[in-house]
């Protein structure tokens, strides 16, 4: 009996080995490919230049290149790839949808209005910055954030009231909901584009693509903090996560509190895009693909789920964008383009698969 | 328009005893079950677990005192053992320990789930899902146990086999258990108090005497015949 029982455990436990394993994996592949793209470029770099310099030890060529050019970008990818796609798991979870994210549920789309509306009424007055690679900067970005937040939170509010008072309106309609919200955003863009001027122009033009390549350093440390923070709630809420994966009155028994953990959580998902995208614009669809092919990899649970999902969100944006500078160099191709060529086949991958799948949202 | 699914219900069950709640399809069992446990809240009233008011507690504690099994069967994409691992949620402080592992492990041997344990969930039958579940409210270890139709998708087998582990904890235990359940056979056979509701209202409580043909003919709307068979009492519907 002993025997058998030990067994079991054995068993679990060389399964949560794979996970972490898994785990790790990612990770080594993500530092592997930020490497990289910090060598590729008009400047070739190799590995042992990027270390180097990193360290210190560069010179002054590698330096500039680095420190100033594709470090950040780098950064950027990380932390927005994290962010968005960390943020794309929990909502899936709380929403239970397996179609949400930011991006389809029309919190970025918000947010970029937010960011342009804080731009040209707040003015967040823009500049046009000598450097070829971060061709707008904006002067006040703290006020532009926080428009990003209000109206990207205005979208997650919508859609938490419609899933609350139409239970039954499933993941593929809070979709509907997200593409009617996507557009009256978008329109709302659009008018901010005719009463505006040149310049202004320009930045919110830039919002309705992604570019990793206008993040300073001071957006980062703001980026890095607004992250830690959420993934410190995100991982402290895992078992709860997990105990939602199982409808919510099973969760209510385990003694979740499951309406107070979806507010809060879905407060710290909007604030996590909304940063993301008043820094880079709008990058579509990893907060879906990430998560999901986690999901494939590490299952459901989110002590593995949510870091896992947070280095895929990263590793898919190095790629992406390292995909973007290189391809037709010195053409950049805006990566929020390249997110969308990867992310609309899965999403409707997952549209199809509907009600028989093992992910879905009822 | 509002009506109340429940108006005026009143019981206690000791612990180590079995309740039956018995009423036709609507009538609110497993409103009853879910008010118990705060799923649904209740407008008027008050429901003590060992002399505490429920709705006074934490939802950790709650927990920790009451487990429940729904009615309707989960589509968790999670493993056997993580699934039942989830049972031990209201006693994770930062992370689970081996003792939770060793009780999950306890369970998957004495439910008879050894060749599931990394299966998912949702790529098992009803019946063994429905195993799963119940074992999940068992690694609760709860002073309360609500089961909601625990045998609806088991085998002939397996309802005796379900019923009989419930019997056994609660008397070992003692544990206070309440199920929803439609086989009255079954139900007097294994439970020792019954609770029958009609239209809101109880409509007796009390041990295998209140089970009379005229208290499920009333409460049902047929007609059945109580025969006895070795000893024990037998329901028979006369309808047709
Ligand atoms: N979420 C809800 N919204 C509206 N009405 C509900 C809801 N849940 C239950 N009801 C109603 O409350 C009443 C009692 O439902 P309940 O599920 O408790 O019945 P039950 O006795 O368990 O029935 P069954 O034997 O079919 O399981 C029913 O009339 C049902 O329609
Ligand atoms: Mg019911």
């Amino acid at each position: 009996m002993s025997n058998i029982t030990s067994e079991q455990i054995d068993l679990y436990n060389r399964y949560i080995r794979r996970k972490r394993w898994i785990l790790f994996v990612t990770f080594i592949l993500m530092i592997f490919f930020a490497l990289f793209a910090m060598s590729v470029g008009s400047i070739r770099l190799s590995f042992l230049d990027i270390l180097k310099t990193l360290a210190g030890q560069g010179d002054q060529l590698s330096n500039t290149t680095i420190w100033q050019i594709r470090l950040p970008r780098v950064l950027a990818a990380i932390l927005v790839g994290a962010a968005l796609s960390s943020a794309g798991a929990v909502m899936q979870c709380v929403l239970r949808n397996p179609l949400a994210s930011a991006s389809t549920l029309g919190v970025s789309q918000g947010a970029a209005f937010g960011a342009a509306l804080g731009i040209v009424v707040f003015g967040g007055g823009v500049v046009n910055s000598a450097n070829a690679t971060s061709a707008i900067t904006i002067n006040n970005p703290y006020i532009v954030t926080l428009c990003a937040f209000v109206f990207g939170s205005v979208s997650t509010l919508i859609v938490i009231i419609i899933s609350r008072f139409k239970r039954n309106i499933g993941p593929a309609g809070l979709v509907l909901v997200g593409v009617a919200l996507s557009s009256l955003f978008g329109g709302g863009s659009t008018l901010l584009q005719y009463f505006t001027d040149d310049t202004k122009l320009g930045a919110i033009v830039f919002w309705t693509f992604g570019n990793l390549g206008s993040a300073n350093y001071k957006e980062l440390i703001v980026m890095f903090i607004a992250l830690s923070l959420t993934i410190v709630y995100f991982m402290l809420n895992r078992w709860n996560y997990n105990a939602m994966e199982s409808g919510a009155d099973t969760a209510k028994s385990l003694g979740v509190n499951t309406r107070s953990i979806m507010l809060v959580s879905m407060t710290f998902c909007s604030l996590l895009s909304a940063i993301a995208v008043s820094f880079v614009g709008i990058i579509s669809f990893v907060g879906l693909v990430a998560p999901h092919i986690m999901r494939r990899l590490v299952g459901n649970d989110y002590r593995y789920l949510l870091p896992s999902s947070a280095l895929a969100g990263s590793l898919l944006l190095i790629l992406a964008d390292t995909f973007g500078r290189s391809i037709v160099a010195p053409v950049i191709l805006p990566i929020g383009a390249l997110t969308a060529f990867l992310g609309a086949p899965m999403f409707l991958f997952l549209l199809f698969k509907g009600g028989e799948n093992n992910y879905s949202g009822k | 328009m509002s009506t109340n699914v429940l108006e005026d219900v009143s019981f206690t069950i000791e612990p180590g005893q079995c309740l039956a709640v018995l009423g036709n399809n609507g009538v609110g069992k497993s409103t009853l079950l879910k008010c118990i446990n705060r799923i649904c809240s209740i407008q008027a009233g008050s429901i003590y677990i060992d002399g505490k008011d429920a709705y006074k507690m934490k939802n950790k504690i709650l927990a920790q005192n009451v487990a429940y099994v729904s009615q309707k069967s989960e589509n968790s994409n999670m493993t056997v053992f993580d699934t039942i691992l989830l049972g031990r949620k209201p006693y994770i402080d930062w992370d689970i320990t081996a003792e939770d592992r060793q009780i999950v492990s306890d369970l998957i041997d004495q439910m008879g789930l050894n060749e599931y344990t990394l299966r998912d969930v949702s790529t098992l039958s009803g019946g063994e899902a429905q195993i799963v579940m119940l074992a999940r409210a068992l690694a609760q270890q709860p002073k309360v146990l609500l089961l909601d139709e625990p045998t609806s998708n088991l085998d002939l087998r397996n309802q005796h086999e379900v019923l009989k582990i419930i019997r056994n904890l609660a008397e070992t235990n003692e544990i206070c258990v309440a199920l929803v359940i439609h086989d009255l056979n079954l139900a007097i056979q294994y439970c020792d108090r019954f609770l029958l509701l009609k239209d809101a209202n109880v409509y007796s409580n009390g041990g295998i005497e209140t089970i009379t043909s005229e208290s499920i003919g009333s409460v049902y709307g047929i007609e059945v015949e109580i025969i006895e068979h070795k000893n024990k009492k037998l329901i028979i519907s006369n309808n047709y």
